[in-house]
């Protein structure tokens, strides 16, 4: 028998979800940071940027943004084009000034900074470039020595971290290569090797994967992970993709029109969206579409005769439990599977079912569902 | 051809490339910083001084729309102060600097903002200073058009070089008038237009050959 007091103590937070009820493989490292609160290494404060405007009026950028970026972590923010996420990112290295409000790295203020001392701080800033903007007169080692001889670094030093950062990066064979020579996602691994030669402390990533095809793109991807694991390197990326966010970033910004309309940590943002604009984004993610022949006939009202349409959220560690056999052995009512799916979002796992409920047991159901801890959300009712 | 003929030649080869060599030299000595200063000084760039640059953009033009035999004859003066007499090959090649410089930052200057604004936008991130965005990306991404360019300044400074002949500069121009024209000797002409057709062609390729030989923007065999 299922002990359900006990299940429903260990459901208050997502954290606690994570630890108690995890299989081992989803208990790390991430999980039991998350119960500290870390420092933010990167925190935007009532940040507004207004353009002067070509004819007359001003167009506002960004308007009234706060963000925090924990220590370590690898924040997301998201948007549509034109949504300000470029100019957010640029304001964190000092690439542009805010209008008003503060920006702080490492302590600080990147936004008050004179001109010389924000050239030594952007050293502890890195950042990657959607088109990857390396020299094409230097060669794959040159690229990354860059940043080294601007920073005054001696000739024998150089060397020793080039070598270092392009094995790093899986690219030690290719050092005497121009970027001509090397394809997108081999110049992206020496954007990377370049944006970490001055040891940053926070990576800046620019739509750093839009300009490859989705293989490159998760290997990308996986390396940025890694550093971010390995060298405990903080990443603020932006994208307009949110397969980029679910597959790295361990919370998000939703930004919309210079405002940032949602955040949190990805799952959450993920499993209950609450604004219109996440919504839109989470649209194409699979399980979240209801199919045709079902949406065409969904009506808001009960009939005679119609099932009530149910969307059922499974997060965490409920993802994987026998709900529906327990439905109907407990309390022996048939559901209909209508459309769903089981998947992982940051590390952790997550599953949508769409079910048809007999109008007569709906109430019965949605009782025993909450009881599990699970999301339920009625759809409408179908003949 | 006699071998009196062929030491005249040989003379003037010799003086014309003189000329161009070291007007090319001075040319491209004040043209360089003067072509990166245009290049960078407008509204919202590196080394923003839209009034000056306004300025010198005026002055650059002013000089190369002024014809260049006009130029050598207004500047006379000028020419004395510099090299002490306004006759001669020495004298000559005060003129052409004068004329060749704003061609010369010119070119530069449109080499320079081909340069992709990212690779500027990078340099900046990573913490370099506006005059290491000059010297470590600017002129080296530019350098293949900026060869270009200057093959395009010495094979026009030739073609200069010859005018000054006709205000007692030497050189090929001025034995082409001297010899072929004033003395009614056709072979000399003919001889010089040689010289000056093989001159250019060898430039020209030698300017190609180092330009593609400088651009790993595209993949060699």
């Amino acid at each position: 028998m299922v002990d359900i007091e006990n299940e429903l103590r260990h459901c208050c937070t997502a954290e606690s979800d994570a630890l108690m009820n995890a299989p081992l493989g989803y208990l790390n490292d991430t999980a039991l940071q998350r119960l500290v609160p870390a420092e933010a290494i990167v925190r935007l404060e009532s940040v507004s940027k207004v353009y002067p405007g070509r004819h007359g009026a001003p167009v506002s950028a960004l308007d009234g943004i706060d963000l925090a970026v924990p220590q370590g972590s690898v924040l997301g923010v998201i948007g549509r084009s034109g949504a300000g996420k470029s100019t957010l990112i640029r304001l964190v290295n000092g690439l542009e000034k805010p209008t008003s409000g503060r920006v702080i790295v490492d302590g600080a203020d990147i936004s008050a900074l004179p001109e010389r001392a924000l050239r030594h701080a952007r050293r502890s800033i890195g950042m990657i470039f959607q088109h990857f903007n390396l020299l094409s007169s230097r060669t794959a080692a040159e690229n990354v020595a860059l940043p080294l001889e601007v920073a005054g670094y001696d000739k024998a030093a150089i060397t020793a971290r080039v070598d270092e950062l392009l094995s790093l990066v899986g690219l030690a064979d290719k050092r005497n290569r121009y970027p001509s020579e090397l394809s997108g996602g081999q110049k992206q691994r020496v954007g990377i090797a370049r944006a970490l030669a001055t040891k940053p402390k926070v990576l800046l990533s620019d739509e750093a994967t839009s300009a490859l095809d989705p293989e490159t793109t998760r290997s990308i991807l996986d390396l940025l992970s890694r550093i971010n694991a390995e060298l405990g390197l903080t990443v603020l990326l932006i994208t307009h993709e949110m397969a980029v966010i679910r597959s790295i970033a361990k919370e998000v910004a939703v930004i919309d029109a210079g405002r940032i309309v949602e955040k949190g940590d990805v799952f959450d943002v993920f499993t209950r969206p609450q604004h219109p604009v996440t919504r839109s984004f989470l649209a194409d993610e699979t399980g979240r579409a209801l199919p045709p022949y079902v949406a065409d006939r969904l009506r808001p009202e009960a009939a005679p005769g119609t099932q009530a349409v149910v969307r059922i959220g499974f997060r965490g560690p409920h993802a994987t439990d026998p709900v529906l056999a327990r439905l109907a052995r407990d309390l022996n009512i048939e559901t209909n599977i209508l459309a769903g799916s089981v998947d992982e979002i940051a590390g952790r796992p997550c599953g949508t079912l769409v079910i048809g409920v007999p109008e007569a047991s709906l109430e019965k159901t949605l009782t025993f569902l909450k009881h599990y801890g699970l999301d339920t959300e009625v759809l409408g009712h179908v003949a | 051809m006699s071998p009196e003929m062929i030491r005249l030649l040989a003379g003037a080869t010799g003086e014309t490339l003189l000329m161009v060599a070291i007007s090319a030299g001075l040319g491209t000595l004040f043209g360089l910083p003067l072509g990166v200063f245009l290049a960078t000084s407008g509204k919202g760039e590196l080394f923003a001084a839209p009034w000056a640059n306004r300025v010198l953009g005026v002055v650059v033009n002013a000089t190369r729309s002024t014809p260049f035999i006009i130029l050598v004859v207004a500047i006379i003066p000028f020419t004395r102060l510099i090299a002490g007499t306004s006759i001669g090959t020495n004298a000559a090649i005060v003129p052409l600097t004068v004329a060749s410089t704003p061609f010369i930052a010119r070119l530069i200057e449109g080499a320079i903002r081909e340069v992709d604004q990212g690779l500027i936008e990078a340099a900046r991130a990573f913490g370099a200073s506006p005059l290491q965005i000059v010297l470590k990306v600017l002129i080296p991404e530019a350098l293949p058009g900026i060869v270009l360019g200057l093959t395009l300044a010495v094979v026009s400074l030739i073609g200069f070089s010859a005018m000054v002949g006709a205000v007692g500069g030497g050189g090929l121009g001025d034995l082409g008038i001297r010899y072929g024209y004033q003395r009614f000797m056709p072979e000399m002409m003919l001889a010089v237009v040689v010289v000056l057709i093989v001159l250019v062609q060898a430039l020209q390729s030698l300017g190609d050959i180092l330009a593609r030989h400088l651009n790993k923007r595209i993949r060699h065999a």
